[in-house]
């Protein structure tokens, strides 16, 4: 009875139940939400703050920064600007020229290992292949640029050759002057190449996530692997892979250094991809930094906003693939 | 007494010696096959080889397996095949790179690399002269500056991910996914426009760092969800039972649980960063000379070491240097690719 008594005192007030947070708990939420919210802030404030650089210049060149494909600056004795024609346009169209020829490269390339990494390899090849892929991956832009410009262009010169002496009646495989180096096309394999490890993944991982009874039930039913493939993989993770190749090709978009060893920077537009002319606004930017006033470092910015627009709006459609068609199928 | 025979289980999907040597004498003779087409024909040189070789296999494997069993496992043997050149096409590159920038990359390494700067050298003097010292400084200072602002954020935003579950959840992991496709030049300029200019009027390492951690956030807070996804809810679930409050759980028991999905998250967001060039380019200037204050003046990184050698140099020992300087980036990445995956294959738990 004593025993009982004197253990009472000692047992605390049971706690109040309730399904509001503790302070503390509040303080961590409210930490770990404004964290959160980061990435939020930093895109916002990206921005901003290259629109206020930049966005005089949008409405001062008006529409014709974006179809203009001219670069020049006319100072007066006294440094002030007398008169300037600023345009990205051939930019913009290399932009999109190599990015494309990365995509359509690289992706059938990435899909195609992506199947043989998920239905093929066995074992430890496969682990060893996975990391390898994935270490490609973290490979610097820089060393791709350098070894597409000393290790590469040789063999994609001769690959060029090759097209433009039978293909060469298609406009797109015609050349003005026989100069295959430092091309678009080089450009394009060297993005593809660099897109091709980001693709396989992805699209690997989308390919393990194809519901295993369905694959089993193609098997029971008879199916070969190409008709389970084609029937069951494909239809689940169409939206997936096409996700995957928009994200390489935001990434193919945005790449500085690889574009800028491999690609010989000239500022017309230029359709005709075999010949060694073309540009990339990434490029641009790193290639007129050094030497720009002040006006045309805004216009750098105001290049700057248009490619940091242009990835998001990719990137944006990439997740929305992923998300919405990713985990459809029969 | 009859000795009843128990049938042993078969496995007659296997296949057998007999098949592998006749797919193997087939590829060997689309091999011989190939090689006698460039002899004959128009095609030549290592291309026109290799495409002979891949269509005649292909087209030998087809035939065979239309021979042995039916249409459905030709077409499957051609699918097999289109899945194997794929992977190939997909090995070469890491091969050639790989081998390139051990070949070319060791008559750029010399001990003295270690201790000594280019501010008193060219890209061209020997290699004994001159080294990368001011760059390794250059490049762990940065990192490091870049890891000790973007972990907290990434974590964060892992822990607002897997622990809040917030009504924000889906439009942040957006964000984060979009920030990752944020093109490194675009770091720079953000960086100039909004530091630089204005502010300090000034290159310098903190900027590096500054632009740095706008490309090492999402990477961290990619891999840190998926690490705090693995932790099993049970632990969780335990902790709050047992009277934890909700910070309490993620302190005593997630985050220690995740440690090592954690390292792995720093691990490849160095990775991530370690080789950028453009922003740096930008943002960091390029030194020359060992600098150990990121406040002010221009700092050297690894990157820029290799981007200056190469393009300024043209000797063969401003060469030999960049290769050098590619081997060692190489050999970080390497190492830091091999931490991650021993870190991530232990249990976590």
């Amino acid at each position: 009875m004593t025993l009982l008594e004197n253990q009472s005192a000692a047992i605390p007030a049971p706690r109040e139940i309730t399904t509001k947070p503790r302070l503390s708990d509040q303080i961590f939420r409210a930490i770990v939400t404004l964290g959160g919210m980061a990435s939020l802030v930093i895109l916002g404030l990206i921005a901003l703050f290259l629109s206020l650089k930049g966005f005089h210049i949008l409405t001062e060149e008006k529409f014709s920064f974006i179809t203009e494909s001219r670069w020049e600056v006319i100072t007066g004795d006294t440094g002030n600007i007398e008169e300037s024609n600023l345009g990205i346009g051939a930019m913009l169209v290399g932009t999109f020229l190599s990015a494309l020829i990365a995509i359509s490269v690289g992706v059938p390339i990435a899909v195609l290992s992506a199947l043989y990494l998920t239905f093929y390899a066995r074992g430890s090849a496969k682990k060893i292949l996975i990391s390898l892929i994935d270490l490609m991956a973290a490979f610097p832009s820089l060393l791709y640029g350098f070894w597409g410009f000393f290790v590469f262009m040789a063999s994609a010169e001769y690959w060029a050759k090759l097209l433009n002496k039978y293909l060469g009646f298609v406009p797109f495989f015609d050349v003005p002057a026989p100069i295959f180096e430092r091309s678009p096309f080089i450009a394009g394999l060297v993005l593809a190449i660099m897109i091709i490890p980001i693709t396989t993944s992805i699209s690997r991982e989308i390919f393990d996530q194809t519901p295993l009874d369905r694959v089993q039930a193609a098997y029971a039913l008879g199916a070969s692997k190409l008709s389970m493939i084609r029937a069951v993989v494909i239809p689940y993770g169409r939206g997936g892979v096409i996700g995957g190749a928009m994200l390489g090709l935001g990434r193919a978009m945005g790449e500085t250094v690889a574009v800028y060893t491999v690609l010989n920077i000239v500022y017309q537009i230029n359709w005709q991809v075999l010949f060694g002319a073309g540009g990339n606004v990434a490029s641009l930017i790193l290639l007129k930094f050094g030497e720009a006033g002040p006006y045309e470092v805004d216009a750098l910015m105001a290049a700057g906003l248009i490619l940091f627009i242009l990835t998001l709006l990719v990137n944006a459609l990439a997740d929305v693939l992923i998300n919405r068609f990713g985990k459809k199928g029969r | 007494m009859t000795v009843q025979t128990i049938p042993q289980p078969g496995k007659p999907w296997e296949v057998t010696v007999k098949q592998r040597t006749a797919t193997g004498s087939l590829i060997a003779l689309a091999f011989i096959l190939a090689a006698a087409t460039v002899k004959f024909s128009g095609l030549s040189g290592k291309l026109g080889f290799a495409v002979s070789f891949f269509f005649l296999a292909t087209f030998l494997i087809f035939v065979q397996q239309l021979k042995l069993r039916d249409s459905q496992a030709a077409k499957d043997a051609v699918l097999g095949s289109f899945a194997m050149l794929g992977i190939v096409l997909t090995l070469i590159p890491i091969v050639s790179i790989v081998s390139t920038v051990v070949i070319k990359g060791y008559k750029g390494i010399h001990p003295n690399l270690l201790f000594k700067d280019m501010a008193l050298n060219s890209v061209n003097d020997p290699i004994e002269q001159g080294g990368l010292l001011h760059a390794l400084v250059g490049t762990s200072l940065m990192v490091a500056g870049a890891l000790v602002i973007s972990f907290p954020i990434g974590v964060l935003t892992a822990l607002y991910l897997t622990e809040i579950r917030g009504k924000f959840a889906r439009p942040i992991k957006f964000l984060v996914q979009a920030m990752s496709g944020v093109p490194s030049i675009v770091a720079g300029l953000f960086i100039l426009s909004s530091l630089v200019y204005p502010v300090t009027k000034e290159l310098s390492g903190i900027m590096g760092s500054l632009a740095l951690t706008i490309l090492m956030i999402p990477t961290i807070a990619r891999t840190a969800e998926e690490m705090l996804l693995l932790i099993p809810n049970d632990l969780r679930e335990a902790g709050v039972a047992l009277g934890a409050t909700q910070w309490r759980t993620v302190s005593g028991v997630v985050v220690p649980a995740a440690k090592s999905g954690l390292v792995t998250a720093i691990i490849l967001g160095i990775a991530r960063i370690i080789g950028e060039t453009a922003p740096l380019l930008l943002v960091s200037g390029g030194g020359d000379a060992l600098n150990l204050n990121p406040t002010s003046g221009a700092m050297g990184s690894l990157p820029y070491y290799i981007w200056k050698a190469f393009l300024t140099g043209g000797t063969e020992e401003a060469l030999a240097r960049a290769w050098g300087g590619m081997l060692i980036l190489l050999a970080f990445i390497f190492i830091l690719f091999g931490l991650a995956r021993y870190l991530g294959g232990r249990k976590v738990a």
